[in-house]
């Protein structure tokens, strides 16, 4: 592997409060290259808050510290929020857990991803429907024409959540970071917008962060994973490795997970006190 | 003896024709579990048996005896719901120990310290949580503590509305395991809401599969084990739900 | 606060729901406090509320008593805002017109704030007709202009304090059922809600006991706010001689004797209105104070 995409040493989030700094990450280190990333985790484990740093999304009275956090050479920390936004959506993109949180809710679908594209391209506006038409087709959506013209609250959360990908890859960056994407879908239609999200990922070579609270999720749908307990990486494995995985707090939580041929009668229940001080 | 009995369930919410000819029958002592995706009508289906949907017909039948149509008193302390969300179903403002003791003074039920104490015990919340606000508990705690509500007033059903779908996996583990002894020792019927088919597997007796209002299959959770739904879109159900498990 | 006090206040485990009640208070005290605009609103609110209770050791004169070989004397050592047309001592009317100010404030709140918290939660709760026929003689009072309906009613009633201060009330209600319905709407349908319905409670009890306590934050903050306009608004009333009747020292009435000299003697009308200004202003940040404590969508907890 060439320069790795991004490289994450000892990061650390800290929220000052008034009961004392609260440390949400502690010293995560990572490189990611071209390839898919699980961050697994529970609430808490600051899995989301990792997501943000890397874009810089985290504000004040936040205070974000690393040794190293460079992404294909530039050193992020060094970036001034100005300079950020013209990373942000044109080479790392985020796409999130509730497309009802995240789509506008008084423009139209296709104003929304014409404003992704507008923001760091500037195109004749015949070429913008185009695009925005290609990027609907390319997430499956039949009928992109009218659907561009709906407004979010008119489409469902499966459809809603694709055009959010649309838009955040429409202008074609070179890293995806997807929190909790399909934790607000229904079941079947997850495998779908998981499918899209590895489509498009493998076809425009792009790096992805998966974060997510299901283990079993992420290890079918990336290559590598890191489990995050409280703001540390305990554990770091390929996918396929997850069984063998050596960490209690891993062990732990892949057998509190029921199983569809359960037979056992209480679930293991995870004892905190085993790795709380590692 | 049948605790629960639905016929003929037609639901209705405004113009929508949510359930369609629902009908099912739940033996005392039995956990069941109504399955499928958003839309399917599962969670109106338990709104309808507690009183919260009231626009139905057909009959609703608990130990015997027809239920009217709204909220009942008497019914009340039959049949209880453990809601979904943990962070939605506890008032904000009400110590843990208001929100307990209110269905006891709703219904005139006397020795109100000795229960409140005697149910936190079985649900496994410490008394030093008692006069705390549900922001000052976890998601796991206040779960429990939706739990203990549903059991003060000692109700024969519960109706269980996808009870941990909000919490972590290792949460999660803790109140299905809870849920399970409460069930034995107090010989408790459930019927529970979810979409998540490996919690069936562990925590119901038989189940029913529900799309767009219809059920599809009723069926042993001995045969869900063994990936053995006969209907196509049960079987669909399952195999998304063995690839999720890698 | 001695320690044990303090440490009982914030204990994460209290033993009694009094001590969480309390508790509670505390700390929304505490973040109040940490406002410094709150904390200028609180001083001057509290400043009104002394100088009512101890207007007879504040002032220098009786407020009543003319001289008119003193009359329309500038503010000096004796007179400390000077005196007015009748040789009265300004600081003494101001100092006096303290308690009306507050007796105005405290009855409109006393009347119209419960008044339309309940209209309010009792229409968002049971919806259907209910909620549109007490909406529709909501929308039928707040359509009219306040200050002209005040007006309106306190001419048909006569004037003076009294009738002020319910014509003001009848006007004010309205905005507190609204936004009482508005709060109720945004819970009604929430699982709490649900489960306590489900357990038997009437609707009397669902009121009273979950609905109104939530719709209370902002209530106590819109009507904090709203006090800075019922000021103005009964010195409006005062100002054209339809609220206090003359010799009483409301501030309203006295700017509008000031008014005819306000070129040559100007502390007359200016003396009570520096007082309105400050007192209002002590409303309004003391209310937005409130807001951003109590305010569940700011995100906080209390």
């Amino acid at each position: 592997m060439s320069t790795p995409l991004l490289e994450v040493d000892n990061l650390r989030v800290t929220f000052p409060t008034a009961r004392g700094d609260i440390d949400v990450v502690r010293g995560v280190s990572f490189t990611l290259g071209r390839e898919r990333l699980g961050i697994v985790g529970e609430s808490g484990s600051g899995k989301s808050m990792t997501g943000r740093s890397i874009l810089k999304l985290i504000r004040a009275p936040g205070i974000v510290s690393a040794d190293r956090l460079t992404f294909d050479g530039i050193d992020l920390l060094a970036q001034s929020e100005k300079q950020m936004r013209a990373i942000r959506g044109a080479r790392i993109s985020m796409v999130m857990q509730d497309p009802k949180f995240s789509l506008n809710p008084v423009m139209t679908i296709g104003e929304q991803i014409a404003e992704a594209l507008l923001t760091h391209q500037r195109l004749p506006r015949r070429e913008v429907g185009e695009r925005v038409k290609a990027m609907l087709e390319s997430v499956r959506i039949d009928d992109p024409e009218r659907v561009a013209k709906l407004y979010p609250h008119e489409v469902s959360g499966g459809m809603g959540q694709r055009v959010m990908i649309a838009m955040m890859l429409i202008p074609e960056p070179d890293l995806l970071i997807a929190d909790e994407p399909t934790s607000a879908l229904d079941v079947s239609v997850q495998a779908q917008v998981l499918d899209i999200i590895d489509e498009l990922v493998k076809r425009k070579g792009m790096g992805l962060i998966f974060i997510s609270h299901d283990l079993n999720l992420v290890s079918s749908y990336c290559d590598r994973i890191l489990v995050m307990n409280t703001g540390r990486v305990v554990e770091e494995c390929e996918a396929g490795e997850l069984r063998n995985a050596t960490h209690p707090y891993t062990r732990g939580l892949l057998a509190a997970i029921p199983r569809l041929d359960e037979n056992r009668d209480e679930l293991p229940v995870l004892d905190r006190s085993v790795w709380a001080n590692s | 003896m049948t605790a629960l009995s639905l016929k003929n369930l037609d639901i209705s919410y405004g113009d929508s024709h949510i359930t369609h000819g629902v009908s099912l029958d739940i033996a005392e002592g039995e956990s069941f579990a109504l399955v499928g995706e958003s839309g399917s009508g599962k969670s109106t289906i338990l709104k309808a048996i507690a009183g919260l949907a009231p626009e139905w017909t057909g009959q609703i039948t608990a130990f015997g005896k027809s239920r009217s149509h709204g909220i009942d008193r008497h019914f009340a302390r039959l049949c209880q719901m453990v809601f979904q969300d943990p962070y939605g179903s506890l008032h904000p403002r009400k110590t843990i120990d208001a929100t307990l003791s209110e269905p006891l003074a709703i219904h005139g039920i006397g020795n109100q310290n000795e229960r409140v104490e005697a149910v936190m015990a079985s649900v496994g919340l410490d008394r030093k949580f008692r006069f705390r606000f549900p922001h000052q508990l976890s998601g796991g705690q206040r779960q429990r503590v939706a739990i203990a509500r549903a059991l003060m007033l000692e109700p024969k059903i519960l109706l269980l509305d996808e009870p941990t779908s909000a919490l972590d996996v290792s949460v999660q583990a803790e109140i299905l395991n809870l849920l399970k002894r409460l069930r034995r020792e107090q010989n408790l019927t459930f019927l529970m809401v979810t979409h998540n088919l490996p919690v069936v597997s562990f925590l119901c007796d038989r189940l029913a599969v529900m799309r767009h209002g219809r059920i599809v299959e009723i069926a042993d959770v001995a045969d869900l084990r063994q990936g053995a739904l006969k209907e196509p879109y049960s079987r669909e159900l399952m195999e998304i739900s063995a690839t999720h498990a890698a | 606060m001695t320690t044990t006090v303090h440490a009982w206040l914030i204990d994460d485990s209290p033993s009694s729901r009094l001590q969480a009640r309390l508790g509670r208070a505390w700390r929304i005290t505490g973040v109040l406090t940490r406002n410094p605009l709150a904390v200028v609103g609180a001083a001057i609110i509290l400043v009104l509320i002394l100088t009512a209770i101890f207007a007879p050791l504040i002032a220098t004169h009786d407020p009543l008593k003319q001289d008119l070989t003193q009359r329309l004397l500038a503010p000096g050592a004796a007179h400390w805002m000077g005196t007015d047309e009748l040789g009265r001592d300004i600081w003494s009317r101001v100092v006096f017109g303290a308690r009306i100010t507050l007796v105005i404030v405290a009855m409109v709140a006393v009347l119209a704030a419960p008044a339309g918290l309940i209209i309010g939660a009792v229409a968002g709760y049971f919806g259907g007709w209910t909620d549109r026929i007490l909406m529709g003689i909501t929308d039928v009072f707040l359509s009219m202009p306040k200050l002209i309906l005040a007006l309106a009613l306190v001419a048909a009633l006569g004037p003076g304090i009294e009738n002020a201060i319910i014509a003001i009330a009848i006007t004010s209600w309205p905005g507190y059922a609204r936004i009482a319905r508005a709060e109720t709407l945004t819970f009604k349908n929430s699982e709490f809600i649900a489960a306590i319905r489900l357990q038997g409670a009437s609707a009397l009890r669902v009121i009273l006991g979950h609905v109104l306590p939530l719709c209370t934050s902002s209530m106590i903050v819109r009507v904090t706010l709203d006090m800075a306009g019922i000021i103005l608004t009964a010195a409006g009333l005062g100002f054209i001689g339809l609220g206090a009747q003359p010799p009483l020292p409301e501030w309203g009435a006295m700017i509008a004797r000031g008014r005819s000299f306000i070129l040559d003697q100007w502390w007359v009308a200016t003396m009570p209105g520096f007082a309105i200004i400050i007192v209002s202003l002590g409303f309004c940040f003391l209310g937005d104070g409130l807001r951003d404590v109590l305010d569940p969508k700011s995100g906080e907890q209390h």
